[in-house]
């Protein structure tokens, strides 16, 4: 087990090399770049080059390179060119944000797609069946920022119940610890802190989880009709086992195989894919920040962010691989 | 009165105006202690009869009609309940392919106690105790260990024996094997014919043996059924059926058994044409399209089950066979030899 998490762990520096690499040489070839989106279209040349000797972009690219290896080697990731803070700053001050989101958003989708998914298959071809699966369908082409400019307009616009933007509210005194605010209200007494960045958390994490949700439904659904159809089932149920054995131990366990690996690969894309939600809700993640990267030709924060996402996914993959050597003995590393 | 009873068992699959019949009317016995085979080749509805006596077949689309009483309740009325509590308890089932018959993902262990849990309320240490007792009665050594492991780690034959324990676990009245030798090599399936065997003379088990391999019943089984496109079509005692069978196609079965002591060159003797080939019952006899002995007679509706030469001994044909089969060296008393036996004796 651990000398998977080594291995692994070791497999992130190729990884993330090679990416950088590719990063590098891709950026190179991006039309613009910071001095431009800086000084705006009437920049004389002198002052973009002005502007490319201080960033350093004057240099070979290759010279670029070996500029970033060593302040990588220092946990340095830069300076964001539109802001001027360290880009590391720029990450743990959003990204928590999103973090809160994506687990939120995650949790949901689970929750309400595995079961439903399970139900799905049992009655099939019944309405909850039918129900389930077009909605899935729905759920997966409805464009999100339409289902949270809808969500916003009914809950929050009409009938009051949420509030339509942000992750308190401006009357709330909350310390933060971990960043994560529902979390620094329970571990810092503040509970009506808590009420409040969950009532904040709702809307946009219904948004959000309603493509994972989806998917997830679909998964378990086509999952389970599989395990149903398998002969050690029919064993069990020869054994005369109670429903809710088969079900749990039998069914449910096999069943959820495929499904924990599309729930690691999902909450990669979610932490890296929040803009839109993060954007309608204003909810201040790191979605909303690189989309104002790309604009600005924000290299360090982009080379920053798209390592740290592949990080992120290398990571995750770890964990899902963890969770499925729990439970598939087949696959166990020892 | 027998153990088992089954009478004008039927199994229709299919929607209305598209139904296929698997079963057509099945009837045999099982009395307490005794084996009994249900035999033919594969499409022949000897594993539906199995999964329509056990409840297992799907409740969409499946039509079941006759009577299957067991100790005088008919099987096929039970509501779901009283099946659950009768299935593993007091009728268990060993099924073909032992590996992909186990759970993957849950150890051995758990699936032999939670049968134990269910019907016989050992719970914890007691049904652990009980497990590796079972394991160590089916012959899987160094059952303790055994108990922790998964599926994947054991030999195929040493699946099956896990899975004997379980059908045994809770000293079931009626065993049903189907094919429970199929998936194993020869010397393996030697082996589970003859724990099998021990299993039911040890515990006075009935057991409902179906097969395709004549040599199986030959070891093990006092009564055999022939079985043909979903009807009986000749029942006998072992030693009757092997030395005068009467229907062509059980006739054609035996003959069709290659032997060691042929002589060189001589053509295998298979029954020609395939289980496809065949008429509706209602028509004439199923089998007359494959039949070497057929006349017109043969196509004038349902042959009925007669006894035309000793008592006990039924078939259904109009012409039966009279000419005995030469198995020189098939000993019907020994499941050892047949097992190897069986398809080159």
């Amino acid at each position: 087990m651990l000398r998977l998490v080594i291995r692994r762990l070791l497999q992130l520096i190729p990884t993330l090399l090679g990416l950088s690499v590719l990063l590098f040489l891709w950026l190179n070839r991006l039309p613009g770049g910071p001095a431009s989106a800086i000084l705006g279209e009437r920049a004389t040349e002198a002052d973009v080059a002005r502007i490319n000797r201080a960033l350093g972009l004057d240099q070979p690219v290759y010279v670029q390179y070996w500029r970033f290896l060593k302040r990588i080697a220092e946990l340095d990731l830069g300076t964001s060119t539109q802001t001027g803070q360290p880009v590391w700053d720029e990450f743990t001050l959003r990204f928590p944000a999103t973090v809160e989101l994506s687990i939120a958003a995650m949790i949901i989708a689970v929750v309400v797609g595995v079961p439903l998914g399970y139900l799905a298959a049992r009655k099939r071809g019944g309405w909850l069946d039918v129900a389930s699966v077009s909605g899935s369908l729905v759920g997966i082409c409805i464009p999100v920022f339409f289902l949270a400019m809808i969500l916003r307009g009914i809950f929050s616009v009409e009938l009051g119940i949420f509030p339509s933007y942000g992750r308190l509210s401006t009357g709330i005194d909350a310390t933060s610890v971990t960043g994560l605010a529902t979390l620094d209200g329970i571990l810092t007494g503040e509970f009506d802190a808590t009420w409040d960045a969950i009532m904040h958390l709702i809307l946009p994490a219904i948004t959000l989880a309603s493509i994972p949700l989806a998917v997830i439904v679909r998964m378990t659904r086509a999952s389970v009709l599989e395990v149903v159809g398998e002969d050690y089932i029919r064993t069990a149920v020869s054994k005369g086992l109670e429903q809710k054995v088969v079900r749990g131990r039998h069914i449910l366990r096999n069943a959820l195989l495929p499904v924990i690996t599309a729930i690691g690969l999902l909450t990669g894309s979610l932490l890296s894919g929040a803009v839109l939600t993060e954007s309608v809700f204003t909810f201040g993640g790191i979605g909303s920040f690189i989309r104002t990267a790309i604009d600005a030709r924000d290299y360090p924060v982009l080379v920053g962010f798209i390592m740290f996402i592949a990080m992120i996914y290398v990571l995750i993959n770890l964990l899902v691989d963890l969770a499925y050597s729990l439970i598939d003995p087949r696959v166990r590393v020892h | 009165m027998a153990l088992l009873s089954v009478d004008e068992l039927t199994v229709t699959f299919g929607a209305r105006g598209r139904e296929s019949k698997a079963v057509d009317g099945v009837s045999f016995d099982v009395d307490q202690g005794q084996v009994v085979g249900l035999v033919g080749e594969s499409g022949c509805g000897k594993s539906v009869t199995s999964l329509a006596l056990m409840g297992l077949l799907p409740d969409k689309g499946v039509k079941l009609g006759g009577r299957a009483d067991f100790d005088g309740n008919n099987l096929l009325t039970m509501s779901r309940r009283e099946l659950r509590d009768m299935r593993g308890s007091q009728m268990a089932m060993i099924f073909q392919d032992p590996l992909s018959s186990l759970n993957p993902v849950v150890p051995i262990g758990i699936q032999v106690t939670e049968i134990l849990q269910r019907h016989r309320g050992l719970k914890g240490e007691a049904a652990r105790k009980e497990a590796a007792h079972l394991l160590d009665r089916v012959g899987i050594p160094d059952p303790a260990r055994r108990l922790k492991e998964y599926p994947h780690q054991l030999s195929g034959g040493m699946r099956q024996r896990a899975l004997i324990a379980m059908a045994v676990a809770c000293a079931p009245r009626l065993l049903i094997a189907d094919e429970p030798t199929t998936a194993l090599d020869v010397t393996i399936q030697a082996q589970i014919l003859e724990l099998l065997k021990e299993l039911v003379d040890e515990e006075g088990t009935a057991l409902l043996m179906i097969t395709h391999d004549l040599g199986v019943v030959a070891g093990l089984c006092d009564q055999v059924n022939v079985l043909y496109a979903g009807k009986v079509v000749e029942s006998a005692d072992r030693h009757e059926l092997f030395a005068h069978p009467m229907h062509p196609y059980a006739h054609g079965l035996l003959e069709s058994i290659p032997r060691l002591d042929a002589p060189r060159g001589e053509p295998l003797k298979p029954i020609r044409g395939s289980i496809n080939d065949r008429i509706a019952w209602a028509e004439g006899c199923a089998f007359a399209p494959r039949c070497d002995y057929y006349t017109m007679e043969c196509l004038t509706g349902t042959p009925a089950l007669t006894e035309p030469a000793a008592a006990g001994h039924q078939v259904r044909c109009v012409n039966p066979v009279r000419e005995p089969v030469e198995i020189a060296t098939l000993d019907a008393g020994d499941a050892t030899v047949t097992a190897h036996g069986g398809k080159n004796a």
